[in-house]
């Protein structure tokens, strides 16, 4: 019994060291499991963003008036928009037509007679080509322009009427300066994750299919069990280290709290990784072709953890259908855990709950790709 | 020896016998969807502490037996035990036991020498304490030491053969598989390779079952089991199977003037009489038919006098196989020779225009600071057949691809027609026709897809294009449909050969076209290229099959990029003086000598450099 | 004449063979055009920034009538679900934290009476973070919510905002999203097609068959370049159809427009495509190249996050990107009906970057062997 197990540990110390070789000498696997990783942090933190600031908004006063004046000056005053007052409506169209302007504003000329009788309408127009935008545009315009009357009526210099007014004051918790990049650094956790697990360990199995190592291999007193364990060791090693490059980029960089244990983090991530790690393996082993199985790998993995995940398009907002199909996706329990740990803090029933899932995940797929490389050719 | 062998075999387990195989069937689906039997109900017996041969052409299956040994494949009918397991059942207890190693070796070519042998020492469980012992040996035996930190994936041929044997013997296994370890490997690291085998043998008893199409290496087995198609055609002793053919064999020489490869094409285009016939050293050996007597083949011989020789294991072979594919009356049988060429008359071309087509002088490549190439030159003759010798990385396929104009030359001129290539524009390309090493080929197109987009891209359409297409199909009896990729070995080959004289060139250039074939398709491949060489094509080969050689007019021999020896057959064969004997042992007289030469001036050189430093 | 004519005819041939090469794997056929199926419609359903369930929870301690029909307003918008009614403020942690509600509003006990006395009533929205996109536009809904509360109240100062949004009407993301699809699908595959087709001939041996035939590596190129330009015309019209008959997006410019604008695009990936595959040594290098490239193609082309909130740096490294443009040119043809004079500043870059990666790769063919 304890020869046959130093034979196991000497076999996968072995395998291991191979692994790691073949890893460290492969210059390509490197620079996805490293390189790709760095240019997605940077471009998420720097590059990507939702927010809308300065956007610039043409102005079109029909008719001057100290209303409308006030109401411009209300515009202007919003740090999100950027006024840029227009002659005329033709000129105005032009620009939003030419994407210079991403709406215009429009004070009609009877605008002060029809504030006076309690029923002016103001004309917005939005270009509806990015829809987030502008929706977006609009609810900022909308603040900008209430903000303006609130003052006016403070001031008594319009008509408020007798009604009093419903105010929403709003906080938004875990992200309080709504910034975009709050939640896509977080994310982007679960898509290097996927990256290095999935796609990189995708090549893995069917690369020794192509190059007939792995017949040579099965006729030794190696166990199926130990190839898949070996092969999973240096890339949860290379998964970890992206790990803590997002967090401390995340931390330093992008100055995104980490407020959920890192003990959490750390227990989740491994889990996660450990989960996309034996698909990649699942995978390759069922194509033995490393072309088949990198496609099959981005669409089963990679494309969920980017649509279906909830890591940009909220979960909410979709159909039924793909609500439950994005349930099957090891992702979105991910997802959701890590942008809790990131931004909430630790919610221990929700991090057991998901480590649990991604667990039987985990133990179906090892007996899946345990199967995968039987020891047999035909 | 027998006791350490009685000692690992205890007298349980079955005799002296490591493998044992009864009624073994293995059925694969056929790229038409049909099934097919791979092996069909085989029954043979492999004693322990011998060398065992399994000898047979492309699809004997030679491969699927080896991998059924190790447990690999299930049998589909049958029994088949190895070590005393089933290898059904008990696979890993086999794997635990024997050595195996593949025909691509399984190396892997991004870990050093040493990297490798010391993953499978370690999966192996060979003990640290005789570790380094057995590697300094192994090192030693393959002549690696020197290399072992660099990765297998750089090493040539030859040496990864040797380091997949070595990753094999990291311990004494109770059973060795080789499958066709000397498959695309030259004369010399061929040479070695056997030396190895035998060395381990002689020391260790061990038992040893090799699959191979050279008959040289079957000659030097205890026992041999030739296989054809799935089926056990004849089992013994080398010598028992010699005794097949004896008073079958005879040598003749041409007639004066009159090439060697003219009689042979004569005499192997007479099948029903002649069951084989091969240029060597000057004249032509051959066997006959048992059923026809040697003087029913004087129109043949015309005024060459045959006379007897001794037998050889490869005229065994080659009976057992012309039998063998006569009872199975088989319409496609690779070893036809192509029919469609016709027959001009030797004397025609047989002189050589004194023309040449091909002039390099000084030819010169360098990769950094190796020198691949160094100041080579020579000259081919129109309507000749020149052949490129030399051991792997000898710089044969860096030449050739110089003269085809895939590679610039880094000094030297070349001239192929009258220009040279790289530079030429469309119209001279089109003169030439290339037969890459690999058999180059779109894997996923039928056998007419690729010949009608090789001969439209030669500029060929329409009807020329669609008759030549006929014509060319017909010639290499090729079938249209067929996908190329999964077509047999012998038939990639032709429609490699097919795809290459699409638009008629006049020129011909083959990179080793005959490697990894058996010796019966290798035997209609030559067919054809005399017979294209009879109707004026120039031809330029490279090959390490030494025997091949003898049906070229003139020939190379190449080693480290230099220029060994260029002349006739014969000439060549000369110059090795008493070593040469056959085209085999004058080529490893030569290399060996030029390098022995090369080690003797370098020792000379740092004596001189000693001697000038202690001045 | 014949001379053209046999050059063209070489170039055909190569055409075919290239495409039966293709087509003629199974595989092939399911890998090229399922994902485009796939991908559109899991685009056009989920890749969705519209707010149409959102869960929240309310904190009522007003208890009056004008705080139900507050409530009744917010949930008549059909946007909003009420999943939980508080009864105090610590249990709005809860609910948020657990992500059972994205929101929660908190309508404080004075609120009626202020109200009645005119003055502003305060209403407390706490908004879950976690994705601040939805965050926001629900917060804009609930704004809207309110306005109109005041509208009819008699409040709000009597200024109401009439929306109208240019080429987008009801401003769903779909419709952002879906036409760009139409770019941005066809150029992942054709990029890694052209990629291969190089790097795969390579690795058979059939390129060295392929350079001493009579063809020169600009025939090759133009040979090997057409038909993935093809397969990635054929794949965009997929995605065109499925945007235009399944998901109902009207086409608002011109057809062929479009097309032209899209073979000017597909040139440029296949150029990019072609010299990463001459400078690839073997298919998986190809593979993986293709992949380092294209997530920042992909993420940089302004199909999901303006490039407008790029910073300056980054805005500048897009003029290289062909997808920057062919996203822009396809959704202004499409949604805003855009003619040739509004979008020709869009075809120049697309046109450098093929002008200079398509003799790059035909060079590279030549030079980067050995």
């Amino acid at each position: 019994m304890s020869a046959s197990a130093s034979g196991f540990r000497v076999r996968i110390v072995a395998l291991v060291r191979k692994e790691m070789r073949q890893m460290l000498r492969d210059r390509s696997n490197l620079l996805v499991g490293f390189l790709l990783p760095v240019a997605l942090i940077l471009l998420f933190g720097y590059g990507l963003s939702f927010d809308v600031k300065n956007a610039p908004v043409a102005i079109v006063t029909d008719q001057p008036s100290l209303g409308a004046r006030e109401l411009v000056a209300g515009i202007e005053g919003s740090a999100y928009l950027s006024a840029r007052p227009v002659a005329t409506m033709a000129q105005a169209e032009d620009l939003l037509g030419s994407g210079k302007v991403d709406a215009i504003v429009r004070i009609p000329v009877d605008f002060a007679r029809r504030e006076g009788q309690g029923h002016a309408p103001v004309q917005l127009i939005l270009n509806g080509i990015d829809s987030v935008t502008a929706s977006t545009l609009e609810a900022y315009i909308a603040g900008a322009v209430s903000k303006a009357l609130a003052h006016r009526m403070d001031r008594g210099q319009a008509t408020g009427g007798e009604a009093g007014q419903v105010e929403i004051v709003q906080r938004i918790w875990f992200n309080e300066t709504s910034n975009s990049t709050w939640y896509l650094v977080p994310g982007l956790v679960v898509l290097i994750m996927t990256l290095v697990g999935a796609f990189l360990t995708s090549l893995l199995v069917a690369r020794e299919w192509e190059r007939g190592t792995l017949e040579s291999l099965f006729v030794t007193p190696v166990r199926p069990l130990e190839i898949v364990l070996a092969k999973l060791v240096p890339y949860v090693l290379v998964g970890l280290i992206d790990l803590a490059m997002c967090l401390v980029a995340a931390r330093l960089l992008f100055d995104v709290p980490i407020r959920g244990s890192l003990f959490a983090v750390l227990l989740s991530s491994t889990m996660y990784l450990i989960v996309s790690l034996l698909l990649g393996l699942f995978i390759s082993g069922t194509t033995r072709n490393q072309f088949a199985a990198s496609q099959v790998a981005l669409l089963t993995s990679f494309m969920p953890a980017m649509m279906l995940s909830g890591f940009v398009f909220d979960l909410r907002n979709v159909p039924v259908g793909v609500q439950i199909a994005a349930q099957i996706v090891p992702a979105t329990h991910f997802m959701a855990v890590i942008k809790t740990l990131f931004l909430a803090g630790t919610d221990w029933a929700m991090v057991m709950r998901s480590v649990l899932i991604l667990g039987g995940y985990a133990l179906v797929l090892t007996v899946l790709t345990r199967r995968t490389v039987r020891k047999r050719l035909d | 020896m027998n006791t350490a062998h009685a000692a690992r075999f205890g007298p349980s387990e079955e005799g002296a016998f490591v493998v044992r195989a009864e009624g073994l069937c293995k059925r694969f689906t056929g790229p038409d969807g049909k099934p097919f039997d791979a092996l069909g109900g085989v029954s043979f017996e492999v004693a322990a502490g011998r060398l065992t041969a399994l000898v047979g052409p492309d699809g004997a299956g030679k491969t699927t037996l080896m991998r059924l040994m190790a447990g690999l494949l299930h049998p589909d009918g049958g029994s088949l035990s190895v070590l005393g397991h089933d290898t059904r059942r008990e696979a890993q207890a086999i794997q635990n036991r024997i050595s195996y190693m593949p025909q691509r070796f399984g190396l892997y070519e991004d870990l050093s020498i040493q990297e490798n042998l010391d993953l499978y020492a370690d999966l192996h469980g060979v003990d640290r304490a005789i570790r380094a012992a057995r590697f300094a040996r192994l090192l030693e035996m393959t002549d690696l030491a020197r290399f072992t930190a660099r990765p297998a994936g750089q090493l040539s041929g030859g040496m990864k053969q040797k380091l997949g044997l070595a990753c094999t013997l990291v311990r004494v296994p109770d059973l060795l598989l080789l499958d066709e370890p000397s498959v695309g490997v030259d004369p010399l690291s061929r040479r070695d390779l056997w030396e190895i085998i035998a060395q381990m043998i002689a020391e260790e008893g061990l038992s040893v079952v090799v699959s191979t199409a050279y008959m040289d290496e079957a000659e030097r087995c205890d026992r041999v089991h030739v296989f054809n198609k799935g089926e056990q055609l004849a089992e013994g002793t080398p010598d028992e199977l010699r005794r097949r053919v004896r008073g079958l064999t005879y040598v003749a020489p041409p007639a004066k003037d009159e090439p060697a490869r003219d009689l042979q094409a004569r005499l192997i285009d007479a099948p029903e009489r002649v069951v084989d016939a091969v240029p060597s050293g000057g004249e032509v050996r051959f066997i006959r038919r048992p059923e026809c007597a040697l003087d029913t083949l004087g129109d043949l011989l015309g005024a060459s006098p045959a006379s007897a020789r001794p037998e050889e294991l490869e005229d065994a072979f080659m009976l057992l196989l012309r039998e063998h594919e006569t009872r199975r009356a088989d319409e496609a049988d690779a070893a036809r020779p192509a029919s469609g060429l016709t027959m001009e008359s030797a004397t025609h071309f047989g002189a050589q225009d004194p023309q040449s087509v091909i002039v390099v002088r000084d030819l010169v490549r360098t990769f950094g600071d190796f020198t691949a190439v160094a100041s080579t030159s020579f000259d081919v003759r129109r309507g000749e057949i020149f052949g490129l010798l030399g051991p792997n990385g000898a710089g044969k396929t860096t030449t050739f691809r110089m003269l085809c104009g895939l590679l610039p030359a880094s000094s030297g001129h070349l001239e192929v027609a009258g220009v040279n290539l790289r530079k030429a524009r469309a119209e001279a390309r089109k003169r030439i026709g290339y037969v890459a090493q690999k058999f180059a080929l779109y894997a996923n197109l039928s056998v007419r897809e690729n010949l009608e987009f090789f001969g439209g891209a030669y500029g060929l359409r329409g009807r020329a294009l669609r008759a030549r297409i006929h014509a060319i199909e017909a010639q290499f009896e090729l079938e249209p449909a067929a996908q190329s990729g999964t077509l047999p070995h012998g038939y990639k080959q032709r429609l490699a050969m097919a795809a290459g004289l699409i638009h008629e060139p006049r020129i011909l250039f083959l990179d080793e076209p005959t490697s990894g074939i058996d010796p019966l398709a290798r035997r209609a491949f030559w067919r054809t290229i005399t017979a294209l060489s009879q109707s004026g094509v120039t031809i330029i080969i490279t090959t390490h099959f030494m025997e091949e050689a003898e049906y070229c007019d003139r020939i190379a021999i190449q080693d480290a990029g230099k220029l060994l020896a260029l002349g006739t057959p014969r000439e060549v064969r000369a110059k090795a003086g008493d070593a040469g004997r056959d085209m085999n042992s004058a080529f490893i007289a030569i290399v060996e000598q030029s390098r022995r030469e090369k080690a003797e001036a370098l020792e000379q050189r740092r004596a001189g450099e000693r001697a000038e430093s202690v001045a | 004449m014949d001379r053209i004519l046999s050059v063209l005819f070489m170039i055909l041939t190569l055409i075919r063979k290239e495409l039966l090469a293709i087509f003629k794997d199974p595989a092939n056929r399911i890998v090229l055009f399922a994902p485009a199926f796939v991908q559109t419609l899991l685009f056009g359903y989920a890749a969705s920034f519209d707010l149409t369930n959102v869960p929240y929870a309310v904190l009522d301690q007003s208890r009056s009538a004008a705080s139900s029909e507050l409530l009744a307003h917010l949930d008549g918008t059909g946007v909003f679900r009420r999943t939980a009614t508080l009864t105090t403020p610590d249990q709005i942690a809860g609910v948020i934290d657990g992500g059972s509600a994205l929101m929660a509003i908190s309508i404080p006990a004075d609120f009626a009476d202020r109200l009645a006395q005119g003055r502003s009533a305060p209403v407390q929205l706490i908004l879950d973070g976690r994705n601040s996109t939805t965050a926001g536009s629900a917060s804009g809904y609930v704004a809207s919510v309110a306005t109109a509360f005041n509208a009819r109240h008699g409040g709000g100062g009597g200024v109401t905002l009439v929306r109208r949004a240019w080429y987008n009407p009801n401003l769903q993301s779909r419709w952002q999203i879906v036409p760009a699809m139409v770019a941005t699908l066809s150029m992942l595959q054709t990029l890694l097609l052209a990629a291969l087709s190089v790097a795969r001939e390579r690795e058979q041996g059939t390129f060295d068959q392929l350079l001493v035939t009579p063809l020169t590596p600009l025939q090759i190129l133009i040979g090997k370049s057409i038909p993935s330009i093809m397969v990635g015309m054929l794949q965009s019209t997929i995605v065109l159809m499925i945007s235009l008959f399944w998901f109902h997006i009207p086409m608002s410019g011109s057809v062929a427009l479009l097309y032209l604008g899209l073979v000017t695009f597909t040139g440029a990936s296949v150029g990019i495509g072609m010299s990463l595959s001459a400078l690839a040594l073997n298919m998986q290098q190809a593979m993986l190249y293709t992949f380092l490239l294209i997530m920042p193609l992909t993420l940089l082309s302004g199909l999901i996050t303006p490039i407008r909130n790029m910073p300056q740096v980054l805005q500048i490294a897009t003029y290289v990107n062909p997808l920057r443009f062919g996203v822009d040119l396809v959704r202004r043809v499409y949604l805003e009906g855009a003619g040739l004079g509004d979008i020709y500043p869009d075809f120049l870059p697309m046109f450098a970057v093929a002008a200079v990666t398509l003799p790059l790769a035909g060079w590279l063919f030549r030079h980067r062997l050995a």
